[in-house]
């Protein structure tokens, strides 16, 4: 048997499991076309390819001796460069990062894939300090839409959209504080999870605002990212901002349909500023899945406010001594925003957390009568690289901070989401659709995108010209 | 929030107490997301909270590993 891009991970697993296909070879495939396609697309910061031929090897041999070679057996993957990997140093997209000492040992979500057979191919480029939605890097140039080689990836997990959607791996993890998995599913026509707060272990991966921060896998399939949520799940002693569950398999139910749910779109502020792609999306996603009723939510603008203020303060704070010996390595764009993040007055900052446990209040009562609730990922489609301006509902605003209007206040209180995406007839660039669930119910969610998938309302084919 | 925002004066007031020193090229910067903080802000008091309201997160008290 051969391996092509276009392959799933769970496809590769099978193989290498059923013997049919030497994780090797898999190995090598990938690392030939990372190699090929990295100087065009800029998705990889470090390529760790003695480690993946030997983890590869381990996996064939595992098989050979008619041991357990784990369910992602043979899988290639890779990671956001804020992920610590063993003699890596982990640059979190800066340049000052550069100067620590490399990782001593793997962050727990990596250790975790790789336990399960899975096989790290390398780190990815991100945005500085993930404080971005565009997937542009000032030190290491941008990661490309590989649909589009003149616009963004989307940030700040761009280099994760890349790799998956060029077809280098069919597997990638990133980390979203306000939209970072959500954005480049969306620009790069992938699908991402993000889990609940507190769900997966944040151990060994480098912070950005501890509040917010959540981290999760991309991937071209809906299997594919539940097969790899499901081994990453599980407690960590090392992460105490993990909140303690009990281990709940995502896989066996993901075909279960929705019969049962009650889906919803959400109106009002998620219209309001979505430009004409994403509400055809939006549109095209609530008529496959039957879903009529439209709600308003009250005070979205303010919860979104409050996640944007934590952002600023959480994360002014955690650079607070880089700013005050380092200021000028920063990318100026980052910096200017935590330094004025470290100004803001306490009681806003206050303020601003009691508006998350608020909303999330109303958020519960809400999902009393509904299931699953959909709005867009991004205002519009990937922005040409360099762009800093957005138009909003007609009106001009900042580029930047406003590609994530749709996802900030999803995350603010910590809901599971997949971004699924979404190629309108005769588009030229995809699109992604938010699949928001109750907290703890990522089964929800990914069954939801599975029955989107296999009624083929959503896909993620790996870009033109990168087969 | 007062019309009378100076971001400046945020900025001159602020800096020593946290140990920064501003280059003054990247005021104009600054000076922009303070801004939009200040607007941000504002949007949020748009909500209202009550006296028993109590902020997302929790402490959750830990005994040695």
């Amino acid at each position: 048997m051969t391996v092509d891009a276009k392959q799933s991970a769970a496809e590769i697993a099978a193989a290498v499991r059923a013997g049919s296909l030497s994780a090797v070879a898999v190995a090598q495939q990938a690392l030939a076309r990372i190699g090929a396609q990295n100087p065009r697309l800029n998705a990889f910061t470090d390529v760790t390819r003695t480690r993946a031929l030997a983890q590869a090897a381990a996996a064939d041999q595992a098989v050979a001796a008619g041991r357990d070679p784990g369910p992602m057996a043979g899988v290639p993957f890779a990671v956001k460069n804020l992920f610590d990997v063993a003699d890596l140093t982990t640059r979190a997209g800066s340049r000052i990062n550069r100067d620590t000492a490399p990782a001593a040992s793997d962050a727990t979500l990596t250790a975790r894939l790789e336990a399960a057979g899975a096989v790290l191919c390398g780190s990815l480029n991100m945005g500085e300090y993930a404080y971005d939605f565009t997937g542009e890097n000032a030190h290491d140039g941008a990661s490309v839409n590989p649909h589009d080689l003149g616009r963004m990836s989307g940030g700040s997990s761009g280099g994760s959209g890349t790799a998956v959607a060029a077809g280098m791996v069919p597997l990638a993890l990133g980390s979203d504080t306000n939209g970072s998995i959500r954005v480049p599913a969306s620009f790069c026509g992938i699908f991402g999870l993000k889990p609940t707060y507190g769900r997966l272990s944040r151990h060994g991966t480098f912070p950005f605002v501890a509040s917010l921060d959540h981290l999760g896998p991309f991937a071209r399939s809906v299997i594919d990212l539940a097969l790899a949520y499901d081994v990453m799940q599980g407690p960590d002693a090392d992460d105490p901002a993990q909140t303690p569950r009990a281990f709940e398999p995502t896989l066996p139910g993901l075909d279960g349909g929705i019969a049962d749910l009650r889906i919803a779109r959400l109106g009002g502020y998620f219209r309001h500023g979505a430009g004409h792609e994403a509400l055809a999306a939006l549109d095209h996603v609530a008529r496959a899945l039957g879903a009529t009723q439209e709600i308003d939510l009250p005070h979205v603008a303010e919860v979104r406010s409050a996640a944007f203020l934590i952002t600023m303060a959480e994360s002014a704070a955690l650079h607070l001594g880089r700013l005050r010996s380092r200021a000028a390595e920063f990318d100026p764009d980052v910096r200017d925003r935590l330094l004025a993040g470290a100004m803001l007055p306490a009681p806003w900052i206050v303020t601003a957390q009691k508006q998350r446990r608020a909303f999330a209040t109303r958020m519960a009562e809400v999902f009393g009568k509904t299931d699953i609730l959909l709005a867009p990922a991004t205002p519009c489609t990937a922005p040409a690289l360099g762009e800093k301006w957005l138009n909003l509902a007609g009106e001009r605003v900042p580029l930047r901070p406003n590609i994530g209007i749709f996802t900030q206040p999803i995350s603010a209180i910590g809901l599971p989401v997949v971004a699924v995406p979404v190629w309108i007839e005769g588009a030229a660039l995809p699109v992604g659709v938010q699949v928001i669930a109750p907290p703890w119910r990522e089964d929800l969610c990914l069954r939801v995108a599975r029955y989107l998938e296999l009624a083929g309302a959503v896909a993620a084919p790996v870009a033109r010209g990168e087969t | 929030m007062s019309s009378g925002f100076d971001p400046e004066a945020v900025i001159d007031a602020m800096a020593p107490m946290l140990g920064l020193t501003i280059d003054p090229a990247h005021l104009p910067g600054i000076v922009q997301n303070l801004r939009a903080a200040e607007a941000a802000m504002r949007r949020m008091a748009a909500a209202p909270l009550d006296d028993m309201a109590e902020p997302a997160p929790v402490f959750r008290p830990e005994a040695l590993k």
